[in-house]
């Protein structure tokens, strides 16, 4: 079943044309386990690409099967149209930002910046210039003596990173990149990230657990499930159309609607859902016979929250307000519809007076677009 | 049961006035003790400086003691007297005393090159035997380090199992196998070689102290080496150096805290050892620890004993202290 639809216009377009790294159908078992299932992939020039699942869904092994601290079981992975078979970790035109950094404790910022650089056989003055200038980029010029214990976690990110990217890599894997820095030193971070990755044309393969950082970061997000890629699209894509059940509950939050395919035209749905007094009219045609078993997903800020009775019988429910979580710049609000299931419902918060504001135990309508639910298979 | 009892009417005196005795002792200091005893206890006295205090006393009363002991000799005369040296504090009359401070033992000692060429032999045969230890000990314990937890826990019991019989019986040993008619000669004999004079050379000592001490040297590395972050290598694999290079920049250096303590745990001993050397060792070349028990034991000159072992001592703290400094600022490096 795939569904209909046009691709939500993304700020940073992906040139298909030049393909930099091709993972064909790879597999790698560790004893029994699968780690990673027969995925094939292909990573542009320039882009950002994040492999987004949660933990022990095989993105990290996948990552290290690219750096080649792994070898796959089966399948081929090739970087640049070669192959990359039977070639070794330190002969690959690749470098990688380990999780934990892996910063050499015994030597000073310079000396693990300049380590790469030593090993490529440059003159002192070359390796001494090419180090300060990544060292200014990554703000950390003042810091070149210090050793990585004394450095605060965001400093160590920054030598990482300039450690990795001094050797002017054409393709860099990060791991977890930011998954040790604190919320406000990470959303900078990613910005930094992106401005880096666009001054230097380097291709970023990023792995991460946390959708926000892929969602901010990714010109392509490719979601991770049990060693297999489930989907892979533009975070927008990923977002407004999840291809399956797994997807739509991984990124954001979702609510989920099972229900029962009635009407099937070629630019309508409808969908009886017991746990609804109403039915589903949904606005687009998707593929799938009469009478399928179906999930229609509709995401928390696409459903309106209303005192008053809209005026559609359809695509709407009536509740009563469970609780409410204040955010600053929203509010969540659960709502007990009247078939029992708790409904997830943000809300900006535009109006200030709190006396205008949807209260505790309130009867509400709930309502939304006939373009905002999303039908999966079940 | 009558006998039990007999034997309870018979024991209970002296039991009763022991632990009577115990009792009545501990009652007296909690009661009589300082004021407020159990407070006292908590605050002042807390565990921490009981456990940090007992053993500061034992080594106080049987390494700080007998070495002023021992200092306070060498700076004496022999005598042919029991005790066989004369009184670094002598009183003359009532109202005079005289501090017989003497260091013509250890002018004696720079004089007669016997003693030098100790000094020097020794530390000759410490030192090789230390770079035999460590150039051995690395790969092993590098091994050890990277093998699997179960393989690793057998490879651990196999170096320490020697301990579990005496060190005077390996060193016998050794006898049988580096003797002209022993096994090793026996078996070279099969193949129409030697026989060969392996006993009684230096070369049987260093044999002798680097099978001893060979686990000395282990252990430490080991205990290092184990700890070392792996992606390490990975991320300087990744920055484009090979195995042998990654090894140099990374694991070597990091592993120079235990290539320290294990040098240190097998040269400070090795340096005094008297036993491997009177066992395998020459007559005509005598280690330091030989020389110190024939001025005791044989010559009874306990003031130039005294002086042997003091210089020893000093020969080997300056390195020491140098070293501990050394690691000391590593280890603060290497944390985290």
């Amino acid at each position: 079943m795939t569904e209909k639809h046009t691709e939500g216009g993304h700020p940073r377009p992906v040139d298909k044309t030049n393909e930099y790294v091709r993972i064909e159908s790879v597999t790698k078992r560790f004893g029994d386990f699968v780690a990673v299932d027969n995925v094939s992939l292909s990573v542009f020039k320039g882009e950002i690409f994040c492999l987004l699942g949660g933990s022990g869904c095989g993105k990290t092994t996948l990552l290290r099967m690219l750096a080649g601290f792994e070898a796959p079981t089966s399948g081929r992975i090739f970087i640049d149209g070669q192959d990359m078979a039977d070639t070794l970790p330190y002969e690959r035109p690749v470098n990688m930002m380990f999780q934990s950094y892996a910063l050499f404790p015994h030597m000073s910022v310079e000396k693990n910046v300049a380590f790469g650089l030593e090993q490529e056989k440059l003159s002192r003055k070359e390796i001494d210039q090419r180090v300060a200038e990544m060292l200014d980029t990554v703000k950390l010029g003042e810091l070149a003596r210090r050793k990585p214990h004394q450095l605060s976690g965001g400093q160590r990110q920054r030598v990482a990173l300039a450690r990795a990217l001094v050797k002017r890599p054409k393709l860099l894997l990060l791991d977890e990149p930011l998954g040790a820095l604190d919320k406000k030193l990470r959303e900078a971070t990613q910005f930094e990230l992106i401005n880096l990755q666009e001054k230097l044309g380097v291709t970023f393969i990023v792995v991460t657990h946390d959708q926000e950082e892929a969602m901010t970061l990714a010109s392509r997000i490719g979601v991770m499930d049990r060693g297999e890629i489930v989907q892979v699209g533009t975070p927008t894509e990923i977002y407004e159309y999840p291809s399956s059940k797994f997807v739509a509950d991984f990124i954001g939050s979702v609510n989920m609607f099972e229900g029962r395919l009635i009407e099937d035209e070629p630019n309508f749905v409808r969908i009886q859902s017991p746990e609804l007094n109403s039915t589903i009219y949904v606005d687009h045609g998707i593929s799938a016979p009469p009478g399928a078993a179906v999930w229609a997903a509709v995401r928390p800020e696409k459903i309106e929250i209303a005192r008053e009775e809209p005026d559609s019988q359809e695509n709407r429910a009536r509740g009563v307000v469970r609780d409410i979580a204040y955010m600053g710049d929203m509010s969540i609000y659960l709502v007990k519809i009247d078939s029992g299931k708790m409904v997830r419902v943000t809300l900006p918060n535009s109006v200030r007076q709190l006396s205008q504001r949807i209260s505790w135990e309130e009867t509400v309508w709930l309502s939304w677009d006939a373009s905002s639910p999303v039908v999966l298979p079940q | 049961m009558a006998r039990s009892q007999i034997r309870q009417t018979q024991r209970p005196p002296i039991d009763a006035w022991g632990a009577g005795r115990l009792g009545l002792i501990f009652s007296l200091l909690y009661r009589f003790g300082p004021p407020r005893w159990s407070q006292y206890v908590r605050k002042n006295w807390s565990g921490q400086r009981l456990v940090i205090g007992l053993p500061y006393l034992w080594l106080f009363l049987f390494f700080a003691v007998p070495f002023i002991i021992v200092l306070k000799l060498s700076f004496s005369e022999v005598r042919l007297a029991m005790p066989p040296f004369a009184p670094l504090i002598e009183k003359v009359s009532d109202v005079a005393y005289v501090l017989n401070v003497n260091l013509g033992n250890y002018a004696f000692l720079l004089s007669d090159a016997l003693y030098v060429n100790s000094y020097l032999y020794s530390v000759k045969v410490a030192a090789v035997s230390t770079v035999f230890c460590l150039l051995l000990g690395y790969p092993m314990s590098y091994a050890i380090a990277r093998s699997t937890p179960t393989l690793r826990n057998i490879w651990l019991m196999l170096i320490i199992l020697p301990f579990w019989t005496s060190f005077l019986l390996r060193v016998y040993a050794w006898v049988g196998l580096l003797k002209t008619d022993g096994l090793i000669n026996q078996f070279l004999g099969v193949f129409g070689l030697g026989p060969f004079t392996m006993m009684y050379t230096t070369f049987a000592v260093y044999i002798g102290i680097v099978y001893s001490y060979l686990p000395f040297m282990i252990l430490p590395l080991y205990s290092n080496l184990e700890k070392h972050d792996l992606t390490l290598l990975e991320a300087s694999a990744d920055l484009g150096a090979g195995p042998i290079k990654s090894f140099l920049r990374i694991t070597l250096p990091l592993s120079m805290p235990g290539i320290i303590a294990g040098s240190l745990l097998v040269f400070i001993p090795a340096v005094g050892e008297y036993v491997i050397p009177s066992l395998l060792g020459s007559s005509d070349q005598l280690m330091i620890g030989r020389v110190l028990s024939d001025e005791f034991f044989s010559n009874r000159d306990w003031p130039v004993a005294s002086a042997v072992s003091i210089a020893m001592l000093m020969l080997l703290v300056v390195p020491i202290v140098l070293f501990q400094r050394f690691q000391n600022q590593e280890l603060a490096g290497a944390k985290k």
